[in-house]
């Protein structure tokens, strides 16, 4: 069983909803990400979404944008993004970490090299925003080959027949766009969540993770109550900008960040109760 | 019988997957699948619809008053002392250049789709103003994205759109120019995508725009062809077009493809010089990858991060080529070569007093390639170069690069 699958599962037998919080590797510098990663986990996070910093970050608002804008800025390649899930590894080896980011970075790498680096380095899944089911056979089979899952979109304008196709290539679990828009807008309407959510378990067994629009605990705890995982990314990334801005510290940053995600994951868990 | 199997290999592209051989295909995030399956159908649809195209020709002859002049450059022909160059006149156009050809058939593409908001990127602003006139025209409600960098080198062209009525938004991120403008237009898309229609200025983007784009274009071609027939009684032996994105090098280009003698050259913006890596020759530099929606070639670094890129034309400041181009690449029908920002800069000073017709310096970096070529050819051969847009709108860079300020 992967270690995303694993998760789930024991999530499932106690009841809870796996919180995935979203940082950009590298941001708010490239020693701070694997600290944030550990305080992340202390502080509530069930699997760890490391986001790789591309040039032209099309599905990301303005605050995710920024957060690629500095981590390149300060030299962040996929290569580094992969050995700082090393190091992770190193004294985390039960906490899932999967990639999100854009076709391509991994498409330059190449598929193969990718997916026997990330293998290596304990990556547990990749997450291509810009990969839909019509493009990804080539990069499946080398995922595929090292057990690695492969996480898919699914929007509120996917047509029945899409969750079908998605269905069947995904693994690990699948990732509801709660919103037509960017990472971070600001318009999630929860109902609407549920009514889709539940249109997924048509076609798949796997467990249904909600993210793009929930940046607080009222909107994690409601998520929370459809949905097996909440993502939590703009949030996260605004509250290190924010203390780095008013002249605070990379360490006050990420402090800043998982004390954030310490007080969703207590509102997700009061809603269980 | 092998003309027929390279007539289908033309006809057969792209594929059902939006495929140029490798190239093309639909590298966008799942939100937007299904409007580009809508899109696709409601265009495959009207394409075979004798009403939608008789509505588009009206357009192109009475609004865009098509067809465009096939000029005979005589005294630059003379000049260069080598081939005879005729110039096909996009210029002449309503709104100054190629790009109308392609938002008139969009925008009636969006009017039957019943979408009332229409978004567009630009880079010199040609098709951001194309777009904004004819929104105007069919009363759609109009935004434009433009790099901040773009903003400041178009200054015209802004304020022609916003006489226009559209809303110019500028855009910060990155490197400023067209392809952050690009990722901009994108993202409003996807937050708005239930009643915009994003009209894509270029053979780029996912499919099925390369395809419709070209589509829109090849009345370029077709007259060109028909046109030298009639002019000359003969095809040309080459053709020469520049190339950011490619959309009217394609439309030149496309209708020509199966006439084996006839020799075609995109060209590419040479900036600085290839050796300075401060250019935008993805197809003569770059390396495949994806961006914006399709695998084509691409400026990239060696983690897979877009680079920026430079040329002094803000049309062909861009770091990827439309994937079909990428294909008559590789395939060999077309020839990939370069022009630097001196060598247009030369030829836009060279036609505007030779022939009293002031080019876009998109366009003379063709004109600059033309002239090399011509010279190596003799007096019975002939050349067609794109003149796809006029030089009003560079004429604060030229002056600038002359040391004169208005």
């Amino acid at each position: 069983m992967s270690r995303i699958a694993g998760r789930f599962q024991q999530l499932a037998e106690q009841r809870r909803t796996a919180l995935i919080p979203y940082v950009v590797a590298g941001d708010p510098g490239q020693a701070f990400t694997v600290p944030l990663m550990h305080q992340l986990v202390e502080n509530g996070a069930d699997i760890i979404e490391l986001g790789v910093p591309f040039s032209d970050p099309m599905a990301e608002g303005p605050v995710i944008q920024l957060g690629h804008e500095r981590a390149l800025a300060n030299g962040t390649t996929l290569l580094k993004v992969l050995e700082m899930v090393r190091e992770f590894r190193v004294s985390d080896s039960t906490t899932p970490v999967l990639l999100m980011g854009y076709a391509n970075p991994v498409m330059h790498m190449g598929y193969a090299r990718f997916a026997d680096a990330a293998a290596a380095v304990g990556l547990d899944a990749l997450l291509t925003v810009d990969i839909p089911p019509e493009e990804v056979d080539s990069i499946n089979r080398e995922l595929q080959r090292v057990g690695m899952d492969n996480i898919f979109l699914v929007a509120p304008t996917t047509p029945d027949e899409r969750i079908a196709r998605i269905a069947a290539r995904a693994s690990g679990f699948i990732y509801y766009v709660s919103l037509k828009g960017v990472t971070g807008a600001g318009h999630l309407d929860t109902v609407e969540v549920a009514a889709r959510v539940n249109a997924i378990r048509q076609h798949s067994n796997l467990p249904v993770a909600v993210g793009f629009g929930i940046k607080d605990a009222a909107s994690a705890r409601q998520v929370s109550q459809t949905a097996e995982g909440v993502v939590v990314g703009s949030a996260l990334v605004h509250a290190m900008a924010q203390v780095i801005e008013q002249g605070g510290t990379p360490d006050a940053a990420i402090a800043a960040a998982a004390g954030l995600l310490g007080q969703i994951r207590k509102g997700m868990d009061s809603a269980a109760s | 019988m092998s003309s027929n199997t390279k007539q289908d290999v033309f006809a057969a592209v792209p594929d059902a997957q939006g495929r140029f051989g490798d190239y093309g295909g639909k590298f966008v995030s799942e939100t937007l699948m299904a409007a580009l399956a809508e899109l696709e159908a409601v265009y495959r649809e009207l394409s075979a619809d004798a009403e939608f195209q008789r509505e588009l020709d009206e357009d192109l002859t009475h609004y865009v008053g098509r067809p465009s002049p096939l000029y005979e450059a005589r005294r630059w022909s003379d000049k260069i002392g080598g081939a005879r160059i005729f110039l096909k006149r996009e210029d002449l156009n309503h709104t100054g250049a190629h790009k109308v050809n392609n938002t008139v058939g969009q925008a009636l593409l969006a009017r039957h789709m019943g979408k009332k908001r229409v978004i567009a990127e630009t880079g010199a602003g040609q098709h951001g103003v194309a777009t904004a006139t004819i929104a105007a025209r069919l009363g759609l409600e109009c935004h434009v994205f433009m790099g901040e960098e773009d903003i400041h080198r178009q200054a015209l062209n802004v304020y022609r759109m916003k006489l226009l009525g559209a809303n110019v938004i500028s855009v910060t991120s990155g490197s400023r120019t067209l392809k952050d403008a690009m990722n901009e237009a994108m993202r409003d898309w996807v937050t708005n995508v239930d009643d915009t229609f994003y009209i894509i200025g270029t053979v780029a983007g996912p499919h099925p725009y390369p395809m419709l784009v070209r589509d829109f274009q090849c009345v370029i071609g077709r007259e060109a062809r028909a046109q030298s027939l009639a002019q000359t009684g003969r095809l040309p032996d080459a053709l020469v077009a520049c190339v950011g994105g490619g959309s009217n090098a394609i439309g030149l280009f496309h209708p020509f493809l199966r006439d084996e003698a006839v020799a075609m050259y995109g060209v590419e913006a040479g900036g600085h010089g290839l050796a300075t890596n401060q250019h935008a020759a993805p197809l003569n530099a770059g390396t495949p990858g994806v961006l914006h929606g399709n695998l084509t070639y691409l400026m990239q670094d060696s983690d897979g991060q877009i680079m920026h890129t430079h040329s002094i034309s803000a049309g062909l400041d861009y770091p990827g080529v439309g994937p079909e181009h990428a294909w008559l690449k590789d395939i060999g029908r077309v020839n990939y070569v370069v022009a630097n920002d001196d060598e247009a800069l030369r030829a836009f000073h060279s036609l505007t007093r030779i022939e009293g017709i002031m080019p876009a310096l998109e366009s003379s970096h063709a004109l600059a390639y033309a002239e090399k070529l011509a010279a190596q050819m003799t007096p019975q051969q002939m050349i067609i170069v794109n003149l796809s847009g006029r030089g009003d709108k560079d004429i604060h860079t030229v002056a600038q690069l002359d040391g004169i300020e208005f």
